[in-house]
């Protein structure tokens, strides 16, 4: 590794200590880790995306004449396959996560920083294994691998993605560790839970469930892989193994694999609406307490997904009461947020837009949601549109509404400039009126009918699916143009100050960007989080 | 443009009114925090750069309503869509079979008086629906957008679900569960029609055998008669009777004879053993195609039936036919 280079007088800090591929591909720095993080969930997302664009393509005419219907197929599972497993999943904690968990508790580095690393490469095998699948091939059993035409009559590289979604399964196991060990061993002297930032508080939620449940997929997908090798006759039932058992334990992890998306996406945006309102958080306890709540819930709604395969009417019947009881922490988040703008002091900059946009997305999602949790309703709408347009809303909406928020919001912290607000607060309607367009018109044409998954389909279903098309043109575009001026502003953008926001939190607190051991000193907290109105607390503590 | 299927079913009402309470709920919810997020951004911009906002304090009775009130639209929400889902799965008992198989990429249907039809189903107005469906491949899913209908074709089970139409007309059938490759071509049409008009269909167009006949040939092809003969001392109990019965087992345990025990004595004999006799079956697995599985069970459910004119008496021996085996494909890791 090359010596730090203060020649010019320019402040050490972690972007510039070291130069060199060397110095970021073995590097142990969380924050680093970060960034390297943020360039693979780019390149997986860009590839999701492409995959989004040629299924709005094909779907713009109802006759099945873009692509042939086995191509149709690989594309929708690859798009599946790369959002959820290789964006979504890792997108905020191991982007966000890992640049300000121990900013924020005050740490040094997260508690096993080699560890942190494997997890990263873990996390990028994982995903040219099956990206290399995708390549020579393609999958073509979506992304919820359903035996027994996953294990026996698909002709896709089944068990070369189950490989690489198996592999970058360890890498989020070992980031939930390590976020879940250092948050219970190193806060900082006076950071007591109830002073910790909510942000935290979700991450601690989402990495609970990072660790209990992908064990729980990994095996799934293992024995997947098995059954198609060794013909084991678990999941077949022409050798006595019952599809409908793969269902449970597939859904036992990704259902609450949503929760690995959301969770850390509300955490963000309870740090960005109480920053941008200048005041404490209103329900501090409750928005902490319903994040765990929800990481418990999520572990007992599987079977929701399974309403009409046959499982016992009773079954089915707790399963929907058990649903529409996640409904409520979401909502007492939602109603808490909106109940912190009142009376503050509401600045509109781009985070801001990002989460007003969110809270929209997510509580129209949310209520969608309760549509499917309704057993008389999910009957008939259950593998349609419908159920498209509520995960993508929820999903995609939240997820990315918040993860692009919050890339915002610690962008000046992250890359020490400032992004040119004029573009940003562009981008931030240019994606949510795609988005609105895009997915919208899918729950009308859910409910008419139209499955998911439908290479062609019939004519009268041709108006909506143009105007989703062309809601997700726009989208593209949305999504591109933050892409550009955060390049552009690595380069070009203004430095920034070290708390541009005037907000609270121990991140803004060192210097932007901070220094490789992120405190000069190791920060004192005296009082509560979110403290706007005294102006004390956390600041007047450090040092 | 249209926001609603066509409502053709006795479900389909009773989904919708579920659906509108459900959209009023979100219509009102998503309006009251749009609103307020919005006023509240305006009403409390920030007026200089350093302003301070006001302190207000948290309020556990706040955060109590706004747990309170959604839990009981929730339960609402749940008892109501509880009770319209026991309508769908409760078969009643006056319903007319269908038996249906579905096979990448296809439905196949077989009616009681043998009528036999491809991608296409004629049902009747008024008149309850039961179709016990199997799969011969992967799973599929009957889906009628129109009859707000829905049910999983399982393969190694048979799924059974009812409907009953209201409304002449020609309807969609599509599969809803992905089942590969050509997918969104295993689709077809429902057509719904007067009793009179059903009438003058079945009355059109020579049916062949029933399906109870079907399966009493195949009864005899695979010589299930040679146990199950109600000869004196035979090696297996009788089935005249025993669909519908409760079933006394070898662990102690009775069971209902449904479809689902007839299929499963058929491909897993082992499963459930008739109390006082030897596990001696050998499996049919794999040996007779689902189609063939529905013939008997059709056939061993009319002898239970109070017979009607013509019905089936085992004839003798037909020409054996073994049914291709399902067409099973590995070809990539």
């Amino acid at each position: 590794m090359n010596t730090p280079t203060p020649s010019s007088g320019q402040r050490v800090h972690y972007l510039n200590a070291s130069y060199g591929v060397r110095s970021w591909l073995l590097t142990i720095d969380h924050k680093r880790i970060a960034i390297l993080y943020l360039i693979g969930v780019t390149v997986f997302f860009a590839i999701g995306g492409i995959a989004a664009a040629l299924i709005r393509l094909e779907l713009l005419t109802p006759a099945g004449d873009v692509f042939q219907a086995e191509t149709y197929n690989k594309i929708f599972t690859t798009h599946g396959v790369m959002m959820v497993f290789f964006f979504m999943i890792p997108g905020i904690p191991a982007v966000l996560g890992n640049f300000l968990v121990p900013l924020m508790i005050g740490a040094r580095d997260l508690a096993f920083p080699r560890i942190n690393l494997l997890s990263w490469y873990l996390y990028i095998i994982g995903g040219l294994i099956a990206l290399w699948a995708v390549v020579h091939g393609g999958l073509d059993t979506g992304w919820t691998f359903y035996t027994p035409y996953s294990t026996v009559y698909s002709n896709g590289w089944v068990v070369v993605t189950a490989v690489g979604i198996f592999i970058a399964g360890f890498s989020s196991i070992l980031t939930g560790l390590n976020f879940l060990v250092t948050i219970h061993t190193m806060r900082a002297p006076g950071m007591t839970w109830t002073r910790m930032p909510l942000f935290c508080w979700g991450m601690y939620a989402a990495a609970i469930i990072q660790i209990l449940g992908t064990p729980v997929v990994a095996i799934t997908i293992l024995l997947v892989g098995a059954e198609r090798l060794f013909h084991l006759g678990i999941f077949d039932p022409a050798q006595g193994g019952d599809p409908v058992l793969f269902q449970h334990l597939f859904w036992f992890y990704s259902h609450p694999a949503v929760y690995i998306m959301i969770l850390p996406a509300m955490a963000v945006i309870s740090e960005l609406v109480t920053a941008f309102s200048r005041k404490p958080i209103f329900g501090y306890k409750f928005i902490a307490g319903s994040s765990i709540a929800i990481a418990v819930l999520s572990f007992l709604v599987w079977g929701h997904h399974m309403f009409v395969s046959g499982q016992s009417v009773y079954a089915g019947l707790v399963f929907s009461v058990l649903s529409f009881l996640v409904a409520i922490p979401s909502a007492i988040k939602v109603f808490n947020w909106t109940a912190t703008l009142y009376k503050g002091s509401v600045s509109y900059q781009t985070p801001l837009l990002y989460a007003l946009g969110f809270i929209g997305l997510f509580t129209f999602g949310g209520l969608t949601g309760l549509f499917l949790a309704c057993l008389g309703l999910d009957i008939h709408v259950h593998d349609t549109y419908f159920i498209v347009a509520h995960f993508h809303y929820i999903m995609v909406g939240g997820t990315i509404m918040a993860y692009l928020g919050g890339l915002h919001y610690w962008w000046p912290k992250i890359s020490g400039k400032i992004y040119p607000e004029y573009w940003s607060r562009v981008s931030a309607w240019v994606i949510f009126i795609g988005f609105n367009l895009t997915f919208f018109p899918q729950f009308i044409v859910g409910y008419l009918g139209m499955p998911r998954r439908y290479h062609a389909y019939p004519e009268e279903f041709q108006v909506l699916n143009v105007m989703s098309t062309a809601g997700a043109s726009i989208l593209g575009i949305g999504y591109l143009i933050p892409l550009v001026y955060f390049i552009w502003s690595m380069r070009y953008g203004q430095d920034a100050a070290d708390n541009p926001w005037g907000a609270t939190g121990l991140e803004w607190q060192t210097s932007s960007p901070p220094p490789t051991e992120n405190f000069e000193d190791t920060p004192v907290v005296t009082g509560r989080p979110y403290d706007y109105l005294t102006g004390r607390g956390e600041e007047a503590a450090v040092g | 443009m249209h926001f609603f299927p066509e409502e053709a079913s006795t479900f389909a009402r009773h989904v919708d009114s579920l659906y509108l309470f459900l959209i009023a709920v979100t219509a009102f919810f998503s309006l009251m925090i749009g609103v307020l997020v919005v006023v509240f951004a305006i009403k409390y911009r920030r007026k200089s750069a350093d302003e301070v906002a006001t302190e207000v304090h948290e309020s556990g009775v706040l955060e109590i309503v706004w747990t309170v009130i959604p839990f009981g639209i929730v339960m609402i929400m749940f008892f109501w869509g509880a009770r319209v889902f026991f309508q769908i799965t409760r078969p009643p008992q006056n319903a007319i079979d269908v038996y249906v198989t579905a096979k990448q990429w296809m439905w196949k249907l077989q009616h009681a008086d043998g009528h036999r039809e491809m991608n296409e189903l004629h049902v009747p107005i008024g008149q309850p629906v039961r179709l016990t469906m199997a799969s011969e491949d992967v799973i599929h899913s009957f889906y009628v957008p129109a009859f707000r209908f829905k049910r999983d074709v399982v393969p190694g089970r048979f799924s059974v679900a009812w409907f009953e139409a209201t409304k002449p007309g020609k309807y969609h059938l599509f599969c809803a569960e992905y089942c590969g490759t050509r997918h969104s071509n295993m689709i077809g049409w429902v057509y719904v029609m007067t009793p009179a008009d059903y009438q003058a269909w079945l009355a059109g167009g020579a049916p062949g055998e029933t399906l109870a006949a079907s399966g009493a040939k195949r009864f005899v092809e695979n010589a299930c008669n040679t146990c199950h003969g109600d000869q004196p001392g035979a090696r297996g109990p009788s089935l005249t009777g025993l669909f519908g019965r409760r079933v006394q087992l070898s662990n102690g345990q009775t069971i209902v004879a449904d479809e689902g025990y007839i299929r499963e004595s058929i491909v897993n004999p082992q499963a459930k053993l008739v109390a006082g006799y030897p596990a001696i079956m050998p499996t049919f697995q794999g040996l007779i195609s689902e189609e063939g599985l529905l013939q008997l069970v059709a056939y061993i459910k009319s002898l239970s039936a109070p017979p009607p004119a013509g019905a089936a008496a085992v004839p003798a021996a037909a020409p054996s036919q073994t049914p291709p085996a399902p067409e099973r494909k590995v070809s990539r890791p």
